[in-house]
């Protein structure tokens, strides 16, 4: 300030300068300045551009999983066919296993085809067969399972519609497309055509792509992402059960404790390459330490969790470490000074203030983990896995599941179309818990940081 | 309040472990992809159909399945792997060695591997096994003489063949199709552009010549897919005049990006396959742990269930999905019953 304020010496300057006329050089930098302007900007465009193709291809190739064709059918439960025995025993109903419902639920379209006064060629109840989706007689089933008083009655049933027929509705299977295609032809469409005009079929929310369970590769219209969501929620668990208490603990000791020497600054390089190890590596880990030397079980999410864990855990202490520090030495040194020991001075004072930091990292850790594939492919969880609801606590972390991840990776895969659709709307719903949680973390963030 | 959370996690991860010794109770299978389609059509009709939980299927290919298969017995172990090939007598072997030493093979039916190309692409529409040999073997038979294998087109060998660069995608060697692939087309080949019997004649010995007519170029040609068929599509998808190996019913299933060639002049169908018709098919199978019949609940019944002709019969969902049903399948379903394992009674 003092240096500005002098008197400028005259006379010396070869040219005069003037703050209001530019001279050359202070035009080329000005012009470099609008040019680096220029280039970020431009950069930030062609991200923003990326990010919009890439949500907007997500959103046009998986919206369509969250829709779900059904067909409204009245089926005649035919005692004669369901309960032989006539005592409506539930023993006795299961003896009739799924093939002896595909008739009936057959004969119900039919007979709904002709009474909607539909001129249609397909002459038989069973040359319908294609329109419907296979896990309606399982659908059927369950219902008579679940209240057997219903056999004697017509009862309407709203089914699901294969895929072929689904796809139709949604523009993904053309008609010239299906003169080669045995599971469908252009009758059907044309009966799909007529049943939609009529009320008959039906597009409503599918919430079971949200709720359901995997299906096999004849049915994707009946896959659906919630048992391996709820295989990705227990993984989570022991992700957060165990690397956010070893993580601190560990960050705390090694920042606050551990003397400087060769052997803590060997740990911390450490860390630090841990961070950066590509995850299929902790796969075949996981595989080596817990399937084949602890004999835990294939496929289970503890082992999901496990593997995970030691992925999350060198980004937790990272970040911990990083918030441990960024408290000001003068917390610790008025604690200790008002005679508090060196743990109570961590834990009261430190730690709280650190806490924000801390949970912050762990949520992002979490977010990683959540989108991790790779690790799992090695401990098999990538198959028709995903199938059962756990029934318990301790079955959902043994018995053998998928994650979110897994699931969409495996659906991809698959040679039906169909599932291809559902691989995108899959990535929708693990965006959704993605973009959660790291508002989550900002938020926290906000909330409670401190500056000083 | 860390310690109070420290504490909870430490008893949670406790509590995990201790049940960690809990009974296994559903069917564990893992195995050929090839046959992971029918085998998920399967878990899923006997979850839906018997008071047992759906059994669990695993892909990852017919040898790795068997290897896991063959890693000894108990709950950590699978119970049933699928395969696209019989198993082997050296994979048998190391079953024995530990302590696998019953299994019961079952054969569900006949795949047909097809040849396919994109539907808008050059008109592949009949190919010979010699096509394939000259196309993609790693010396051939011109003028004569066995040379480096020289084809840049199709045409080159065939002039009813387009004349496009050869770009072929074939199944990669941990796939068992690569195997029905070699036997089938490219030693067929062999034999039949007179190659083989050249090599003969060069004093070659048996397992030598076979394994020269199945050695495949390495000059870029012909591309391995260590993946799924997804990927083979794909990359038909990307490249017009490529050629891909197909199952069945993957074809079936994409015939709106798909054309499909005939081989020696048959059409591939259910039909043709199930007649024999049609030169390249092959067995399905899988393979089951005797000793965990009655420990695993429903190993048996999924078996049975699997061959019953309601699933595997000629109208059953499996053969409406591309599998072509065995006509021996009474003879399968009755070893299943009698629990009759590979080396007795047969």
């Amino acid at each position: 300030m003092t240096d500005a304020s002098l008197p400028e010496e005259r006379g010396h300057a070869p040219a005069r300068r003037s703050l209001t006329t530019l001279d050359d050089r202070t035009r080329r930098r000005n012009r470099a300045e609008t040019r680096f302007r220029a280039y970020g900007i431009a950069a930030i465009a062609t991200g923003l551009l990326f990010l919009a193709i890439l949500l907007g291809s997500i959103l046009f190739n998986g919206v369509g999983a969250f829709h779900q064709t059904f067909i409204k059918v009245p089926v005649y439960l035919d005692p004669a066919k369901l309960d032989k025995g006539g005592e409506r025993q539930v023993e006795d109903i299961k003896k009739v296993s799924t093939f002896g419902y595909k008739p009936l639920i057959q004969q119900g379209l039919f007979d709904a085809v002709q009474e909607a006064g539909i001129d249609t060629p397909l002459e038989s109840a069973k040359d319908m067969k294609q329109l419907l989706s296979a896990s309606a007689a399982a659908q059927v089933r369950d219902t008579v399972i679940a209240n057997p008083d219903l056999i004697g009655q017509t009862v309407e049933f709203r089914l699901l519609a294969a895929s072929r027929v689904d796809g139709y509705l949604k523009g993904r299977v053309m008609r010239e497309d299906v003169a080669r295609d045995k599971n469908i032809d252009a009758e059907h469409l044309d009966l799909t055509d007529a049943l939609r005009e009529a009320g008959i079929v039906t597009k409503a929310f599918n919430w079971a792509f949200i709720t359901g369970a995997d299906a096999s590769e004849s049915r994707p219209e009946q896959a659906g992402l919630g048992v391996s969501m709820l295989g990705s929620f227990f993984m989570m668990l022991v992700v957060l059960a165990l690397s956010l208490p070893i993580g601190v603990a560990a960050s705390i000791y090694l920042e606050e404790f551990a003397p400087q020497n060769r052997f803590t600054d060997l740990i911390e390089v450490n860390i630090s390459n841990l961070a950066a190890v590509p995850s299929i590596v902790f796969g075949i880990l996981g595989l080596a330490a817990f399937i084949q030397f602890a004999h835990l079980p294939q496929s289970a999410p503890l082992v999901g969790g496990l593997t995970l864990t030691l992925m999350t855990l060198p980004t937790i202490v990272i970040s911990t470490r990083a918030s441990l520090k960024s408290v000001p030495p003068s917390i610790r040194d008025a604690a200790l000074g008002v005679g508090a020991s060196k743990m109570q001075a961590v834990f009261h004072h430190v730690l709280p203030m650190a806490m924000p930091g801390i949970l912050t990292g762990t949520i992002i850790g979490l977010a990683q983990a959540l989108g991790e594939t790779a690790p799992l492919l090695l401990i098999g969880m990538v198959g028709y896995i995903a199938t059962n609801y756990p029934d318990g606590l301790a079955s959902g972390f043994m018995d053998p599941n998928s994650a979110m991840p897994a699931q969409i990776f495996e659906w991809a895969k698959r040679a039906d179309p169909a599932y291809y659709e559902r691989a995108w709307g899959g990535i929708i719903i693990l965006l959704v818990f993605l973009l959660t949680m790291n508002i989550i973390a900002i938020i926290l963030r906000r909330r409670f940081e401190r500056r000083w | 309040m860390s310690y109070i959370k420290m504490t909870v996690s430490t008893l949670a991860i406790a509590a995990v472990s201790a049940t960690a010794a809990a009974a296994r109770d559903n069917v564990q299978v893992a195995g050929s992809s090839t046959v992971l389609p029918y085998a998920s059509i399967v878990a899923e009709a006997f979850g839906e159909n018997f008071d047992f939980p759906t059994p669990v299927v695993e892909s990852g290919g017919s040898s790795a399945g068997l290897k896991r298969f063959c890693e000894g017995v108990g709950e950590n172990t699978i119970d049933v792997a699928n395969a696209s090939r019989a198993i082997r007598e050296k994979e048998i072997k190391a079953c024995a060695e530990n302590g696998v030493d019953e299994i019961i093979e079952v054969r569900i039916g006949y795949d047909g591997i097809v040849f396919a190309s994109q539907i808008d692409g050059p008109a592949f529409t009949a190919f010979e096994p010699s096509d394939w040999y000259n196309a993609l073997a790693e010396k051939v038979l011109v003028d004569g003489e066995l040379v480096e294998n020289p084809h840049n087109q199709w045409a080159d060998f065939n002039g009813d063949l387009p004349a496009v660069e050869i770009a072929a995608f074939i199944p990669g060697t941990k796939h068992g199709t690569r195997e029905v692939f070699e036997e089938k087309v490219l030693l067929q080949g062999c034999e039949d552009t007179g190659a083989m019997k050249a090599m003969e004649e060069a004093g070659m010995d048996e397992d030598a010549v076979e394994h020269a007519c199945m050695s495949v170029r390495t000059d870029g040609k012909s591309v391995d897919i260590d993946g799924d068929y997804t990927e083979t599509l794909a990359r038909i998808d990307s490249n017009a005049d490529g050629v891909g190996v197909f199952g069945l019913a993957f074809y079936e299933n994409n015939t709106d990006k798909l054309k499909v060639a005939t081989m020696s002049g048959v059409e591939p169908s259910t039909d043709t396959i199930a007649s024999g018709e049609y030169p390249v098919s092959r067995p399905l199978f899988f393979y089951v742990k005797k000793a965990h019949i009655g420990v695993i609940p429903g190993l048996k019944e999924y078996a049975e269930f699997f061959v019953s002709d309601e699933i595997a019969g000629p109208d059953g969902p499996l053969a409406n999905y591309g599998l072509v049903s065995d006509p021996e399948l009474a003879k399968t379903q009755a070893k299943i019953a009698d629990e009759v394992t590979m080396g007795e009674g047969m």
